[in-house]
């Protein structure tokens, strides 16, 4: 089935099956690799991808329900040149161990910050609560993400 | 872990969706979030041979909070519930907002759906559950017409429902909730987002002499579908609800389940939570 929309500013458009999950699109039909397969039900978060500009779980949408949609997923948030602020700062508190799960981790904490720049501890860990993380306890994925806030109050991503 | 082939439409109107399911005869699916569905697929727990996408129906997305209710579109996502001004405000829907705060994760929560939770009909799951606490009305349309099933009505079992293979559920009726009315929401699960090991809505009316009026009890995770307690209300009812009467209603709670052992916990332990969740909820209600 034709599916058009647009992926990190592209437009793009592939021939899918009406079962292939958003995540499988994105990596095997336009090679964007940076989102991560874990459980394949809904639980993990390592695919979270944004959808006009809304987290989503990219493994339980269907690539032929993005038509017409502004798909954003980790390749999309930063350049080849510099790190994000983000990326910056889970770099600076050690978030990351194996990385599987950092995209989810990356694109979750972009949404969360675009839309509430001024949230709190209790509210990072809410809201990371829907992704897994088996290296790293949390704790500095958690500072990373309250560090970065000054960027995003700034407008700036 | 990839679902079996399917076919995909995305009908225009209400009437396109229910011919369509109609013609399928039980082999179509209606999807719109998919945050219930997918899994299922995914698992090939269910295989339809197509499924119906409701994102171009129109209308279905919209919560009207009025004088005589509130109307909550089957479209409407728990990010639309927990934004939503006229929900919060006086004369809102508080104990269906407090709710919805447990459904799901984040990232989940920016899909799944009003309708889809009622059709999926999870025994745990937060909005089936509501929807019977709050005397909701679920209006399901057809290819033969409209029908009205109040909540109470609707469940069946683990994931049943009398909605029929070629019905759609369109909105979700609330009754208007008055200011003095008394409230809590009390649920417990290992991860905040994770499904309810066990869960109560609770609210009660004071009559002029502030003894519990109209008490409703439902609970979520601790029956094969959700469901009020009879036996809870009838303790409340009439009763000033002190921290006797809430001990009472408590006890009460933990006899009137009848949850089922499972991976997550045994029996005994939902019984024990049962009477935590609801006397809590009723402290809270109390204390409003």
């Amino acid at each position: 089935m034709p599916t058009q929309f647009e992926v990190n500013g592209r437009a793009v458009e592939v021939e899918v099956e009406p079962r292939m999950s958003l995540a499988d699109c994105l990596r095997h039909e336009l090679h964007l690799t940076g989102t991560h397969v874990g459980c394949e039900h809904g639980v993990c978060g390592a695919c979270t991808v944004l959808i006009d500009g809304e987290a989503v779980r990219a493994c339980l949408t269907l690539a032929v329900q993005v038509e017409g949609r502004k798909v954003v997923t980790v390749e999309g948030l930063s350049s080849e040149a510099a790190l994000s602020p983000l990326q910056a700062s889970f770099r600076r508190h050690n978030a990351l161990q194996c990385g599987f799960c950092t995209p989810g981790m990356i694109t979750t904490a972009h949404a969360l910050l675009s839309e509430e720049p001024d949230c709190d501890a209790d509210r990072v860990r809410e809201v990371l609560s829907g992704n897994i993380c088996r290296c790293t306890g949390y704790i500095p994925i958690v500072e990373a993400v309250l560090d970065a806030r000054a960027a995003y109050k700034n407008g700036g991503k | 872990m990839k679902p079996a082939a399917f076919d995909y439409a995305v009908p225009a109107t209400v009437a396109e969706a229910v011919a369509l399911l109609a013609q399928h005869e039980g082999a179509a699916k209606p999807i719109s979030g998919g945050q219930s569905l997918m899994p299922v697929l995914n698992f090939r727990l269910a295989a339809p041979s197509l499924l119906v996408d409701l994102r171009k129906l129109p209308d279905l997305d919209r919560i009207v909070v009025a004088a005589e209710g509130t109307r909550l579109g089957a479209r409407v996502r728990w990010r639309d519930i927990e934004k939503s001004a006229a929900l919060a405000a006086a004369g809102g829907q508080p104990l269906l907002c407090a709710g919805i705060e447990h459904v799901a994760h984040y990232q989940i929560r920016n899909r799944g759906t009003v309708g889809g939770s009622i059709a999926h009909a999870d025994p745990a799951a937060e909005m089936p559950g509501l929807a019977v606490a709050l005397d909701a009305r679920i209006r399901i349309v057809g290819v033969a017409g409209e029908r009205v099933v109040a909540a109470a009505d609707f469940f069946t079992g683990p994931l049943s429902t009398v909605l029929g293979h070629d019905e759609l559920i369109v909105e979700v009726l609330l009754p208007a909730w008055p200011a003095a009315r008394r409230w809590g929401f009390e649920e417990f699960a290992r991860r905040r987002g994770d499904f309810a090991l066990a869960g109560a809505a609770v609210w009660f009316d004071l009559d002029a002499g502030g003894r519990a009026a109209n008490a409703h009890v439902g609970v979520i995770g601790l029956s094969d579908r959700p469901r009020r307690l009879a036996a809870v209300e009838s303790v409340l009812n009439g009763k000033l609800p002190d921290a006797a009467t809430i001990a009472a209603a408590s006890a009460a709670a933990s006899s009137a389940v009848d949850p089922l052992n499972d991976i997550h916990a045994s029996a005994d332990y939902r019984r024990a939570l049962a009477a935590t969740m609801v006397g809590r909820a009723l402290t809270t209600a109390a204390a409003r």
